[in-house]
């Protein structure tokens, strides 16, 4: 990515006018499979319940483990924007390390809901479920993966001020996949 | 010369912690709610307003769409009005809520 | 082609075959990007027509045996998704990226490497999907591949999974285009080409790009949907499971609606350039046209049920529907009223680009008639699924789009390569066209509502559609000459083409103001914009030396964009394979490309 941020037009970084964009187009995505969910909720023939089988208090551990790390993910921008090499590491690994805890709680659910007997075949429940909060999940994998590259760039000694830019736009996808967990908390477990 | 830091003014440490509690408590709040028999009848509509508040929070400050150009607040709120109102369209069209003699 | 800027090596050698190869292969500039979308859409828009011809050599007379019903619906199936994906939306491409950078005053787009993505993506998607043939097993559900027909239990092969990869493919580069345009127009114009002082063809550009990012992440679920169906067993479109297949229906359709207008307002902006140059006359209400554009792509995600007013919605929906889709008429009426008054009290000039441009008028006039005939439910039970459906958007997508987009080819050719085409054998091109597409698409009117239902492979000669329907033979072949006839032109041309110089239709936008071909780096100076018009107000631009006064930096090339989309279809290769170490493998590839190519030194 360029380090220099050229002139614009409207003063406003490309590449952050490029997230902000792509996160518009992913409300269509969770938009569609959120509807989706809600169009066949209460339609299944057969099979576990959404009442039977979603794990409220577990979920809400995981929800706000997701929520802090979007502390943690704003917490690491202001550490490199003011060249603390320390705590932007910090900041980020527990930003990650957050992401994981989160995606491990989601393994959990899903092999636990497999042993249960719903699967992403049996029934409308759960292929919106799964299909859903899986594509959610991959959101996350993918923000863990950027999260480590920007780690490892902050090892290297490349993870400096003027790379601020390039931790913001990370932290704009985050901050993103977490509000959407958000809606999906609500929609999906709060409101079965 | 393109934006400068003076238009970022990023909150502090402690408001993002302060507003990472308050998403705590609204969140103990949402599975309190959830729980308690009384609010059973109301629970879409405190859900769904708590959880909006939320969303507020996260994308106003830590998205720093409140401190930002406007345009950013355009580009993520018109596709999201777009999704919002496919959705409710869809839930007519799907029968979910009726209109008294619609039908899907 | 057109004359390479790098035909030499720095040191003033000659290049080698291999190594022009290679710097196009690796190429990040817009213009470069531009004629490879050009020339590859136009190769699918040949194949397009291959089948459409084939499709109507079938239908020329009752009960013929030229193909076989199951050829016949991987015939229609892949003429359709084929001229949508891989020829219309990619020939508006070409113009995006060759014309757009220079009418705002930019050197490049927002992110070259992604723009070069976003091609080898195209490419190797429709390259992709085609293979199926090579397979025996061509997409045949339609190009809307309605659910349950889709399923495993009723088509078992490989024809659907190709499709649907396909299209995967195919948006990947059109949602990265998407990103890039809008943030290319947004934020890199010259000083002072204020929004409102934006050609109407960049503006029709950031709305379609604006309709692409946000219709295509819906049409991605409907397809991750049925390949899960195919391939995991959920129950999505399941019948059986409490689905409902009309969920595709909205689905794809809730995409399908806002795609027909990324397919039009492109042309529409073409010939909002066209039309003011060759009748000597700035556009008639700039802002109007401009506020119908923004219209038409805000409206249009109200109006997609008008396609399923025989599924069953309920007079509520169907009311509700019509009425929308009647309403997004009106922006429409307002730019063909706008082009009108442009042209009165012109001094017109019947250039070849003038002709295609009037003929859209003429054209897509038509269309839209017809196409608010069917905005009523109760008619349109009458004319859904028949020939008058077939006819109507091929109205507006054959005599709207593409006459659009030939105007644009013939307007914008010699700013490309420095010659001009033809104008005898384009009139000939013109004429051959325009006659052809009425002969074939106006009897459909009838044909249709005397009874002839769609994507069928024969029909009876008791339904005395024989003739009509070797009419509309007659003229499918006749338009297929005339893209001969343009084909010939284009070799014409490289020798014979008049050259030329910056402006040779003396026309009012910037991208006039430079050399022909540009040169690699655009602008010498990036010009201070102080009009709409810039070459007609007086000094409505300021001066661009004909020689840079200091260097300009032009970005290098990269391989990496071709490297992750080659991972991307080596992963799509092993889903259809069913391999799981080939998808494993492209993921690696495209993992390591994208590493590669975020951390190469890339300077734009």
């Amino acid at each position: 990515m360029s380090a220099v941020a050229h002139h614009t037009s409207t003063g406003l970084d490309n590449r952050k006018l490029a997230m902000w964009t792509f996160i518009g187009s992913e409300c269509l995505l969770f938009g569609t499979l959120i509807s989706t969910y809600l169009v066949y909720q209460g339609q299944s023939l057969s099979g576990p319940m959404p009442g039977e089988i979603l794990d409220i208090p577990l979920t809400s551990i995981s929800t706000f483990v997701l929520l802090m790390s979007s502390l943690a993910m704003v917490l690491a921008l202001a550490a490199v924007t003011r060249a603390d090499r320390l705590w932007s590491r910090v900041w980020i690994f527990a930003t990650a390390a957050l992401g994981l805890v989160f995606l491990g709680f989601q393994a959990y659910e899903f092999t636990h809901f497999v042993h249960e007997g719903l699967t992403i075949k049996t029934s409308l429940f759960g292929s919106t479920f799964f299909v859903l909060t899986g594509t959610h999940g991959a959101h996350v994998a993918v923000g863990v993966l950027l999260l480590l590259t920007l780690l490892v760039r902050s090892f290297q000694g490349k993870l400096g001020p003027d790379k601020a830019m390039v931790v913001e736009i990370t932290g704009l996808y985050w901050h993103f996949v977490d509000v959407v967990w958000i809606v999906i908390f609500t929609v999906v477990y709060l409101l079965s | 010369m393109t934006e400068t830091n003076a238009e970022h003014k990023h909150p502090g440490t402690g408001t993002y912690v302060t507003i990472a509690a308050v998403l705590t408590v609204i969140t103990l709040v949402e599975v309190g709610v959830f729980y308690v028999p009384a609010f059973e009848a109301f629970l879409a509509p405190i859900l769904l307003t708590l959880s909006a508040a939320k969303f507020a929070l996260v994308v106003m400050f830590y998205m720093h769409l409140k401190g930002d150009h406007p345009l950013f607040t355009a580009i993520l709120t018109i596709p999201m009005l777009i999704a919002f109102g496919v959705a409710i369209a869809l839930l007519f069209l799907f029968g979910v809520f009726t209109l008294g003699g619609s039908g899907a | 082609m057109a004359t390479s800027v790098m035909t030499h090596d720095s040191a003033g050698d000659p290049m080698s075959l291999g190594a022009r190869i290679w710097s196009w292969i690796t190429t990040t500039d817009h213009k470069r990007i531009g004629i490879l979308y050009g020339v590859t859409a136009f190769v699918f828009f040949l194949v397009g027509g291959l089948e459409a011809l084939l499709i109507r050599l079938q239908l020329a007379s009752s009960g013929n045996t030229v193909v076989s019903a199951e050829a016949y619906n991987e015939l229609f199936t892949m003429h359709g998704t084929t001229m949508v994906f891989m020829a219309v939306m990619p020939l508006s491409a070409a113009f995006f990226n060759f014309v757009v950078p220079l009418q705002i005053g930019a050197r490049d787009v927002a992110f070259p490497r992604l723009n070069a993505f976003s091609y080898w993506v195209f490419l190797l998607g429709g390259l992709f999907m085609n293979a199926s043939f090579v397979f025996g097993a061509a997409p045949n559900a339609g190009w809307f591949g309605y659910a349950n027909l889709t399923s495993t239990q009723y088509s078992p092969g490989m024809n659907i999974d190709f499709w649907v990869l396909g299209l995967q493919i195919l948006g990947v580069a059109s949602i990265a285009a998407g990103v890039n345009f809008i943030v290319t127009i947004v934020n890199m114009r010259a000083p002072g080409m204020r929004i409102m002082r934006m050609p109407v063809f960049t503006w029709m550009t950031l709305v379609t790009q604006f309709i692409v990012v946000t219709a295509f992440p819906v049409i991605t679920v409907a397809l991750v949907f049925l390949m899960f169906d195919r391939t995991f067993g959920t129950t999505f479109y399941s019948v059986a499971a409490g689905g409902d297949v009309l969920l595709w229906q909205h689905l794809f359709w809730l995409f399908g609606h806002p795609e027909v207008y990324i397919l039009i307002l492109p042309a529409m902006g073409i010939i909002s350039e066209v039309i003011p140059t060759f009748s000597r006359k700035p556009l008639f209400g700039y802002a109007i046209v401009v506020y119908s554009g923004l219209l038409i792509g805000i409206l249009g995600w109200g109006v997609w049920a008008h396609h399923m007013f025989s599924v069953g919605l309920g007079p509520v929906a169907d009311s509700v529907f019509s009425a929308t889709t009647m309403m997004i008429a009106i922006p429409t009426g307002v730019k063909i009223f706008n082009w009108i008054a442009t042209m009165w009290g012109g001094r017109i000039r019947f250039t070849t680009p003038m002709l295609f441009a009037i003929g859209f008028i003429a054209m897509f006039i038509i269309g839209g008639l017809s196409g608010v005939m069917h905005s009523s439910p109760p008619a349109d039970l009458q004319q859904t699924d028949t020939y008058f459906v077939v006819a109507h958007f091929h109205y507006v997508l054959f005599g709207g789009a593409m006459l659009g987009i030939f105007a644009g080819i013939y307007y914008w050719w010699p700013k490309v390569t420095g010659r001009m085409l033809s104008e005898p054998i384009g009139k000939l091109h013109f004429w051959l066209t325009i006659i052809g597409a009425n002969l074939t698409f106006f009897p459909m009117h009838f044909i249709g509502l005397l009874g002839m239902p769609r994507r069928i492979y024969t029909y009876d000669a008791a339904l005395g559609l024989d003739t009509m329907n070797m009419v509309a033979t007659v003229g499918a072949f006749v338009t297929g000459v005339g893209a001969l006839v343009f084909v010939f032109n284009v070799l014409w041309s490289r020798r014979r083409g008049t050259p030329v110089e910056h402006n040779p239709w003396g026309a009012a936008t910037l991208e006039w103001a430079i050399p022909s071909p540009p040169p690699v780096y655009n602008f010498s100076v990036i010009p201070e914009v102080r009009s709409r018009l810039p070459l007609w107000a007086q000094s409505g631009m300021s001066e661009v030396p004909a020689t840079p006064p200091e260097p300009v930096h032009v970005p290098d090339g990269s391989y990496w964009p071709l490297v992750a989309s080659l991972g991307i279809v080596i992963a799509a290769t092993g889903a259809i394979l069913k391999s799981v170490p080939v998808v494993v493998g492209g993921g690696v590839v495209l993992v390591l490309a994208l590493y590669f190519w975020a951390f190469e030194p890339f300077e734009v």
